[in-house]
């Protein structure tokens, strides 16, 4: 295997950890539901897996994989935006 | 891959990383989100098929109608939840998200898994499929139980005798199977062991959330959240994705610190969490000796003379006034005693309602303004200089039992003094005990009164009466 893949993974693990070291407890929520949308990646996942897919059963699951992380990935990021509105309002007050 | 696409690639991996950043600050938490929004949208678009050629430009198929129905119908369910989702209920929607993140991460998974049994895998590629397949379904099934959870369903942890014996067996066989298929991939024999393995990972999920009080469920889903992450970061090394890798690790170790961050805003270790059955049976009868005194309910008129009369008001709200749905009839009562010249604040616990910062957001909807909002540490040392303290709907973030009574099972945890106040008014609906279960000794001080109905109908009659004063 590819070691410099190793490497980049390694590196994310200590940038993830950095990057959130100081949030305070009110941002905890959309925090949690942002980064719940990053993981939405995973509908790229889905769409390679589609793309080969060579049998029904591998049509009908890499779809419902599809689905699945299309609605992670935008659903995510709507609903934290729809948290995140709240903050700004009060502040343009 | 070419270097232009890679390019692509660190630049949309440097918008996640910016978009986490600016998320853990209040002034740049929107951008932030948006930020990482567009990072994912440049990679989508840029997404191209492991052994080369753009996904988006392969030509026009059976597999390619299926990707982009996919995604349109994902699409739809995400933005019908994200927009029709009551603000109360975002708790459960973001468990869902991740539920469904979870899924997808399995499936693809145990699908790359399934096509790579015609030759055999490697055993590295052959082990992160598997751990995609495993955690993924684990997060699956322990978000959906997570979600019924917090919508009221079974809130009380469902405990029996030897149950980590039982799920520490369930653990046992799944990394037995995984072991094994990690060096035997070839054949079908292959695939019907996979499927026992993610059966068993559907089970370990639930049995591992349903011991969890509902209370603890931000910091379940949270965990959950962030082994979803790492399932993904492994498919990312199953179908050498780099995106995929960078973000789902991303997630991975930010989520493990917020969990962590969540469990030492409660002061409590996250094995506590996880493993304590926090409220259930024996835990929920602790704390319960050494109660004194009487309940002292109160009318709404004379509740309103006192908060009419006050200085100095401090509200507690809770997850009760979030079921209530009463951040809009607070803010009217605030109003209406600002007008009075009565000084009118809010304290928010960091684990009030039943996600971090679910207060805020609430009564930030309700456009109370930001400045009136308190956090515990800034108010606690103010606290006996408050007239009247109104606590709307919470019930253990003002237990003085985490203050004095060892044996309580949130004995440590810290909370907003509303005993020190000169007057409590307790606005509630009845007197079940809390979400954790545990006797609240604030309802039986002298200097407390309780205000028993739905929270939004008292407020009403309170806002109704103050103004007749």
């Amino acid at each position: 295997m590819d070691t410099n893949v190793l490497f980049i993974f390694i590196l994310s693990v200590f940038v993830g950890f950095e990057v959130i070291s100081k949030v305070p407890s009110m941002l905890h929520t959309p925090l949690m539901s942002g980064t719940n949308a990053i993981h939405g990646i995973i509908l790229f996942g889905g769409i390679l897996v589609l793309a080969g897919a060579d049998s029904l059963l591998v049509q009908v699951l890499g779809f419902v994989a599809v689905v699945f992380g299309s609605a992670n990935v935008f659903g995510g990021f709507m609903v934290t935006d729809r948290m995140l509105q709240m903050f700004r309002k009060k502040k343009s007050q | 891959m070419s270097s232009p696409l890679a390019l692509v690639f660190i630049g949309a991996s440097v918008l996640f990383i910016l978009g986490i950043k600016f998320l853990s600050s209040p002034k740049t938490a929107r951008l932030g989100n948006l930020v990482a929004a567009a990072g994912m949208l440049v990679a989508l678009l840029a997404l191209h098929k492991p052994e080369g050629g753009s996904v988006w430009l392969s030509g026009w198929n059976t597999n390619f109608t299926l990707i982009i129905v996919g995604i349109v119908v994902g699409l739809g369910i995400g933005a019908l939840g994200a927009y029709s989702v009551k603000m109360t209920a975002m708790p459960q929607m973001v468990a869902l998200f991740n539920g469904l993140g979870g899924g997808a991460a399995a499936l693809v998974g145990g699908l790359e898994f399934m096509h790579g049994t015609h030759g055999g895998l490697p055993a590295f590629i052959a082990g992160a499929m598997l751990f995609a397949t495993l955690i993924g379904s684990l997060s699956f099934s322990g978000s959906a139980i997570a979600y019924l959870k917090l919508e009221g369903k079974f809130e009380r942890p469902l405990t029996f005798p030897g149950q980590n014996f039982v799920n520490g067996l369930i653990l046992l066989a799944i990394l037995t199977l995984c072991g094994w298929l990690t060096f035997n991939s070839t054949g079908s024999a292959a695939i019907a062991i996979l499927a026992v393995v993610a059966v068993l990972a559907l089970i370990f999920g639930v049995a591992m959330v349903m011991p969890i009080g509902g209370a603890d469920m931000p910091v379940v889903i949270s965990l959950l959240n962030s082994f979803t992450g790492l399932a993904v970061a492994a498919d990312g090394f199953a179908i050498n994705n780099l995106a995929m890798i960078v973000a789902g690790t991303l997630v991975g170790s930010s989520g493990t610190l917020l969990t962590l961050l969540m469990c030492k805003a409660m002061n409590r270790p996250v094995t506590n969490v996880l493993f304590g059955a926090f409220g259930s049976g024996s835990a929920a009868k602790g704390g319960g000796e050494g109660v004194t005194g009487t309940i002292k309910p109160i009318q709404a008129d004379e509740a309103a003379v006192l908060l009419a009369y006050a200085q100095r008001v401090v509200v507690v709200p809770g997850y009760g006034m979030a079921v209530a749905q009463a951040q809009h009839q607070v803010r009217e009562l605030s109003d209406e005693l600002g007008q009075r010249g009565v000084e009118v604040q809010f304290a928010i616990h960091p684990v009030a309602g039943r996600m971090p910062g679910h207060m805020n957001v609430l009564l930030a909807e309700a456009n109370v303004p930001y400045d009136q909002l308190c956090e515990m540490e800034a108010i606690n040392p103010s606290m006996d200089r408050v007239d009247v303290c109104l606590v709307i709907g919470a019930n253990d973030v003002v237990n003085p039992a985490a203050r004095e009574d060892k044996s309580s099972p949130i004995y440590g945890m810290p909370i907003i003094d509303a005993d020190h106040s000169k007057t409590v008014i307790v606005m509630k609906r009845s007197m079940a005990a809390g979400f954790a279960g545990i006797e609240n000794h604030l309802f039986y001080r002298d200097n407390t009164r309780m205000l028993f109905g739905d929270a939004k109908a008292s407020l009403n009659e309170l806002v109704t009466a103050v103004k007749a004063n």
